[in-house]
């Protein structure tokens, strides 16, 4: 495959690779995507804005520059911005392949970094010289200034010219929460939107914190997705039990909604409405309880993105389709082409459309006790 | 009575003074969770410790500024169910006529009045339309003229292009309902507020609304469009 190393969300050629229950594999033009769906199919896409997670400065013990790229909170709380866990890299920028990029200068607990107009903290270091837990010595308001004033996108050696938000936002893009774009999203634009309501396709969303797609560190790679708060909206919990009720398929658009979506099923028995923090992992062995399809941006092979696509699809199919995606010239990254694939295996019963405990006893309970993230556990507890 | 707003989270541009400043002050007092943007900090800061709202510093008429606004507001209140547009720029002051009207003038009217608050609409559309989704109610208020309507001689920067900004309206308004996203642009009439007295200085200010009286107005008008079956509460002052 070839990079997409402009920031067009929608261009003429984008390409789409339809994966059919059957396995069968064929490319068409993006714009196709809408005689793909029918009548009653429910599409269901993750509405988070991108954060300028990117923050550049100085390591005040050295005086050495520094880039930290905010990583993972504990919850989509508006006030729960002082604290975040981040990867940190030393001099250099986004230019540099990410696996090329300089370590930051050694760390330590207590000590500062100056952040244009923000401070940070570091509490603690997480096993590993790039990850570290940071506070923010400010006010939640002070950090949103901060963020916007001093922030930029996260992004890679592929994608060359200087990113702005815009690029970076979604057309639904909603509450600010995400540190790389939900970049299956960017196939979504009003146009298509007041299709699908003309053809009674009904669209849903939540609202995802979609993590950091590359740390540059094949150890730290392994982590990753970290785990990644979200939140399902009542309406959204509404449509799905509807859905599920009248046999309709469910298509979600990202990874990022087929792990919030199948996380709330595994824990309740069906989607509920709520936040919930997304720390499982989806391959081969994951029996999908929620989503039928998944429109996707193209994955290499070993990524995490791709091992969840193994959900939908056998070994084989997928080989097809990763020679299809070579042979049609498919673009790759967050600004390429896209895939959609039906699971393979019709799920014919549903185990229940319905959750298991009652409205009452579960809402509180899906509640993320703020401060507790488990990356910096999961890595801690693998490296002892 | 009036419909309580106190789950609704609401955006003010031009909040420091004037409808803004009058608007910011109604809205939270009926309870809503209120965000507002103006240019000079200091007056930012000042309007945020006096009324509890969320005080944003930036510039309409700045294109790098407009997402770094959206940011800030759907951050700090984590979405967003109604957006006013209301920061404005008369074009020349003294009011001129066309003819006299320097190019630069016009196009600062136009930038404020029009692009401005397409820009931050745009931006801020998918929040809009999540609230919409999610049944908080979606409206976007765009704060009109009458010489949007008329055409009064030395209004022709100004008039024109509120004309377009209410005409921007109804297009986009006929485009998102599908998706539940109301827009609307309405005139609060002649206020005693310092951009009419920049513009008519010797007005009679006896003649002139209250600027407080239509934020009341506007705000009902606001009220009526979100989602019935809230409670009640009344808030309003005497």
């Amino acid at each position: 495959m070839i990079a997409a190393g402009e920031p067009v969300q929608r261009s003429v050629d984008s390409q789409l690779l339809h994966v059919d229950a059957a396995g069968r594999v064929r490319s068409l033009p993006r714009s196709s995507l809408i005689d793909l769906l029918q009548p009653g199919d429910v599409v269901v896409a993750n509405d988070a804005a991108t954060l300028p997670a990117s923050l550049r400065g100085v390591h005040e013990e050295t005086g050495a520059e520094i880039e930290v790229r905010l990583a993972a909170r504990g919850s989509l709380a508006v006030d729960d911005v002082l604290r975040f866990h981040a990867i940190a890299f030393g001099s250099g920028d986004h230019r540099t392949r990410t696996e090329d990029r300089a370590l930051p200068p050694p760390l330590e607990p207590g000590q500062r970094i100056r952040l244009g107009p923000l401070t940070a903290v570091i509490e603690q270091l997480l096993g590993h010289p790039r990850l570290i837990a940071i506070r923010f010595d400010h006010s939640a308001a002070e950090v949103w200034a901060g963020l916007a004033r001093h922030g930029r996108p996260i992004q890679y050696a592929h994608m060359r010219p200087a990113l702005q938000l815009w690029d970076v936002w979604t057309s639904i893009a909603a509450q600010p929460v995400a540190y790389e774009p939900p970049s299956a999203g960017f196939a979504l634009d009003w146009q298509l939107l007041a299709a699908f309501a003309s053809k009674g396709i009904v669209f849903a969303t939540i609202t995802h914190a979609a993590g950091i797609s590359s740390t540059g560190d094949a150890e730290l790679d392994r982590l990753l997705p970290f785990d990644e708060p979200y939140r399902i909206p009542a309406a959204t919990e509404q449509v799905l039990h509807r859905a599920c009720r009248e046999g309709r398929r469910v298509v979600a658009v990202g990874t990022t909604v087929v792990r919030a979506l199948e996380h709330s099923a595994s824990r309740f028995g069906a989607v509920v409405a709520g936040h919930g923090v997304a720390d499982q992992r989806i391959g081969a062995q994951t029996r999908l309880r929620v989503v039928d399809a998944i429109l996707s941006g193209t994955h290499e092979p070993g990524t995490s993105h791709y091992e969840l696509l193994r959900a939908f699809a056998p070994e084989a199919t997928l080989s097809r389709a990763d020679r299809a995606l070579d042979e049609g010239a498919f673009r790759t990254h967050e600004f390429g082409d896209s895939v959609l694939i039906f699971a393979a295996n019709a799920r014919t019963g549903r185990d229940s459309c319905s959750p298991y405990t009652s409205r009452f006893l579960r809402a509180p309970d899906v509640l993320q006790e703020p401060g507790r993230l488990s990356p910096a556990g999961r890595l801690v507890g693998c490296t002892g | 009575m009036q419909t309580d707003m106190q789950t609704t989270r609401v955006l003010i541009t031009g909040g420091t003074s004037g409808l803004g400043l009058a608007l910011v002050r109604e809205l939270t007092r009926r309870g809503a969770s209120v965000a507002f943007v103006a240019r000079t900090a200091e007056r930012v800061a000042n309007v945020a410790s006096e009324s509890g709202a969320h005080g944003i510093v930036g510039d309409l008429a700045q294109k790098l500024d407009i997402h770094r606004i959206a940011l800030q507001a759907t951050g700090a209140l984590g979405g967003l169910d109604v957006l006013i547009n209301n920061a404005s720029d008369l074009g020349p002051t003294p009011l001129a006529l066309l003819g006299d009207t320097q190019c630069e003038d016009f196009e600062r009217a136009l930038v404020t009045n029009v692009l401005g608050p397409f820009r931050l609409t745009r931006a801020l559309l998918g929040s809009l339309a999540a609230s919409a989704r999610e049944g908080t109610g979606s409206v976007v208020l765009n704060i009109s003229s009458d010489a949007a309507v008329n055409a009064y001689g030395r209004w022709g920067a100004y008039g024109a292009s509120k004309a377009a900004l209410a005409h921007m309206t109804r297009i986009w308004n006929e485009e998102m309902s599908s998706q539940g996203v109301k827009l609307l642009a309405l005139d609060p009439g002649d206020m005693d507020t310092p951009m009419h007295a920049l513009a008519v200085p010797d007005a009679d200010r006896a003649t002139l609304k209250q600027p407080s009286a239509a934020a009341i107005e506007l705000a009902d008008a606001i009220a009526d469009l979100l989602p019935a079956g809230r409670p009640i509460a009344v808030r309003r002052a005497s």
